[in-house]
Parts: C-alpha cells; sequence; structure tokens
C-alpha cells in the first residue's frame, strides 16, 4: 500500500466492519419474534471473543517477520509482562486497560528505541 | 438517540454523559493512539477518518488494521473482525428486553452506539429491565447521554491521532500500543480458568498455524480454543471436581 491512497477495496473493507458492528451489538433485537442459539453456541460464545484476541496478538507479541522468536531479548516480551503487572496489581479495575498501554509503553520504548531490542 | 431533545433534556441523559465522562481520558487515549496506528500501518487519511468515524469498535479496528495491510481477503478480515466482536452478541442478547420497545431503527441505532464501556454503565445503573414508560424513557435518556459522550470523545481523538500520526515514525513502534490495548481487552474478558485454557490453546494454535494462507490461524485458533474449552466444561459437569463441589 503506497502512502495516502484511497483505494475502493479498503473502503468497501471499511464500511463491512461497520456492518458487522451494528450486527453484533444488535443481533438478539433486531427480529421481534423469540428465538434462541443453540444451547452449545450459546456456551461456546463466552470462549470466542477472548480466543480472538489471544490469535490476533499472541503472534504479534512472539513472531517476527513469520518466525518464532526463540530467545528473551525483546522489548515485547517484557512490556507484555510489564503491562500484565500493570493489569493484575490493580485487580482490572479502573482505568486498567490504559494503564496497561501506558507500563507497557514505558517499558517497550526506552528498551526498543535506546537498547535495540 | 442523544440529538433528540426529549432525551437530552430528560435529568437521566446529565447523569448518563457524567458517568461517560469518569472513563473518558481512557477512551480518548485510546481514540488518540487508535488515529496514529492507522495511518501509521499504511491506511489513507481519507481512509483512517472513515474508519474512526463509523467503525466505532476500537477492538476490531486494532484487529482488521493489521489484515488490512496484509492484504488479507475481504472474509478473512469481517469474520475476524465479527469474532472480536462476539462479545457484543452476548451484550445485545442481555439489553434485548430494555430495548424491544423501540421501533427497529432506533433499536438498531442504539445498538450500534452501545460499546462496551456504555453496556457495562447502563446495566449497572438499570439492573431491572422494563416498568413503567417514563421508567422506559428514562433509561434510553441515560443511555443516550452515555453513549453521546463516548462517540463525542472517541471519534475527535482518533481524528487527532489522524492528524498527529505525520509526526510519529513508525519506526518507533507505537503500534505496538494497540497490542497492549488489545492485551488489557483480553486480560478483562479473563475471569475464569476456562477462558484463559481458551486464550492459552488459541495464542498457541495462532503461533504454530501462522504459515496457513489468508490468515486462516486465526480462524482455526479460535475453532481449535473453543471446540476444546466445551470438551473441558461438558467432562468437568459429568465429573464435578472437588473445588466446584466446595464453590
Amino acid at each position: 500500500m503506497t502512502a495516502d491512497q484511497t483505494d475502493l477495496w479498503t473502503v468497501l473493507v471499511i464500511l463491512g466492519l461497520t456492518a458487522i458492528t451494528v450486527l453484533t451489538r444488535t443481533l438478539f433485537f433486531i427480529s421481534s419474534k423469540p428465538w434462541h442459539l443453540p444451547q452449545w453456541a450459546q456456551r461456546g460464545l463466552q470462549y470466542a471473543p477472548i480466543a480472538a484476541l489471544a490469535a490476533v496478538i499472541v503472534p504479534e507479541i512472539v513472531m517476527t517477520h513469520g518466525a518464532f522468536i526463540g530467545h528473551w531479548q525483546d522489548a515485547r516480551l517484557f512490556a507484555v509482562l510489564a503491562g500484565a503487572a500493570w493489569f493484575f496489581g490493580r485487580r482490572g479495575q479502573g482505568q486498567a486497560v490504559l494503564g496497561t498501554i501506558v507500563a507497557g509503553m514505558l517499558v517497550y520504548l526506552p528498551l526498543h528505541l535506546l537498547w535495540g531490542w | 438517540m442523544f440529538f433528540k431533545s426529549a432525551f437530552y433534556r430528560h435529568p437521566e441523559f446529565k447523569v448518563g454523559a457524567l458517568d461517560s465522562m469518569a472513563a473518558a481520558p481512557g477512551l480518548a487515549a485510546w481514540g488518540l493512539m487508535m488515529g496514529v496506528t492507522m495511518v501509521n500501518s499504511g491506511l489513507s487519511t481519507f481512509e483512517s477518518l472513515l474508519m474512526g468515524a463509523i467503525v466505532f469498535a476500537g477492538s476490531s479496528q486494532l484487529a482488521a488494521i493489521p489484515l488490512i495491510a496484509a492484504g488479507a481477503p475481504m472474509w478473512v478480515v469481517l469474520a475476524t473482525g465479527f469474532c472480536v466482536n462476539l462479545r457484543f452478541v452476548v451484550f445485545s442478547a442481555h439489553l434485548r428486553p430494555y430495548m424491544m420497545h423501540l421501533p427497529l431503527g432506533q433499536r438498531l441505532l442504539t445498538g450500534y452506539l452501545t460499546t462496551d464501556l456504555s453496556y457495562v454503565l447502563f446495566t449497572r445503573r438499570y439492573p431491572q429491565h422494563g416498568g413503567s414508560a417514563a421508567q422506559l424513557h428514562a433509561q434510553q435518556a441515560y443511555l443516550a447521554g452515555n453513549c453521546g459522550v463516548n462517540w463525542v470523545a472517541w471519534v475527535s481523538c482518533t481524528v487527532i491521532g489522524v492528524v498527529l500520526s505525520a509526526w510519529v515514525p513508525t519506526q518507533w513502534g507505537l503500534g505496538f500500543a494497540g497490542i497492549l490495548a488489545l492485551l488489557g481487552i483480553l486480560f478483562s474478558l479473563a475471569t475464569s480458568p476456562l477462558r484463559w485454557v481458551s486464550a492459552g490453546v488459541a495464542g498457541a494454535a495462532a503461533v504454530a498455524a501462522y504459515a496457513l494462507p489468508l490468515k486462516l490461524n486465526i480462524m482455526l485458533a479460535i475453532a481449535v480454543a473453543v471446540a476444546l474449552c466445551l470438551l473441558l466444561q461438558a467432562s468437568q459437569r459429568a465429573a464435578p471436581s472437588v473445588d466446584e463441589e466446595v464453590l
């Protein structure tokens, strides 16, 4: 993708994602008829969001250019530890997500920019 | 919604708006970073502004951005966004009785604007649904105020992020803040041991199957993790552990 060129495909993807936002946020109140998901799907639903997040972020943390990093001298690993320490130190209360970002970046940026990890 | 005078003149509108403002600093930082991340990942200014203004779902945007940048097929991007958004399906089941008195168009608009934050705050203020017409109206006024502040904070900070992105080079690795944000959301979803299993299995499977084309490793990882958790749940029920009996 070249800088600042808008292409139709990306715009269509963005419109599609908007439709997904509407669909997922309103799925159970679109129809006025009573209906239910199958039991197993209802139970499965509670594990899917966290699985989706983990599947997206874990490769971004432990892989570089499609290969497992295989060593510990990587700024990302320490950033994740710092973020986790903040989140669980706060027991998920208050601005825990923001704190995870800030604590993680405070570790990540010096290690990445100054130390070169 | 928030542009209706019947809502913004109602006292509950202000209560909802104030509740949302208490959380606005977090939302603002997250929106700002989103703007920078979108441009730094290769989206054009127009695409970034469009996405920031209309998709209105931070986690699915963050998940979709690397896929768009990698040129993944559209169905993979949309399916990934859908899966990341699946928690909203659960919320919509919960919110259904609060919404069904509204006409379809308003239900769709209200649902679209109700993020995680508004859902949590709304159900905290109104644990019981239903009631008289006046009570239903008060609920909607609260939600309108809450979502209104949310929307304005999110969209304006995304625009600022898009503008500032020109002075923030990608080599700094600020995009990693997006991964940390998703990590924070992941932690907040990890409320049971089996959910931790789901995250661990999905993460490992996504790395192991990384070589698959079309980012199919993500879909595979979700399917494996959910199937395994359903099996573990079924076996736990068949033979309840000592812990469960104590609890």
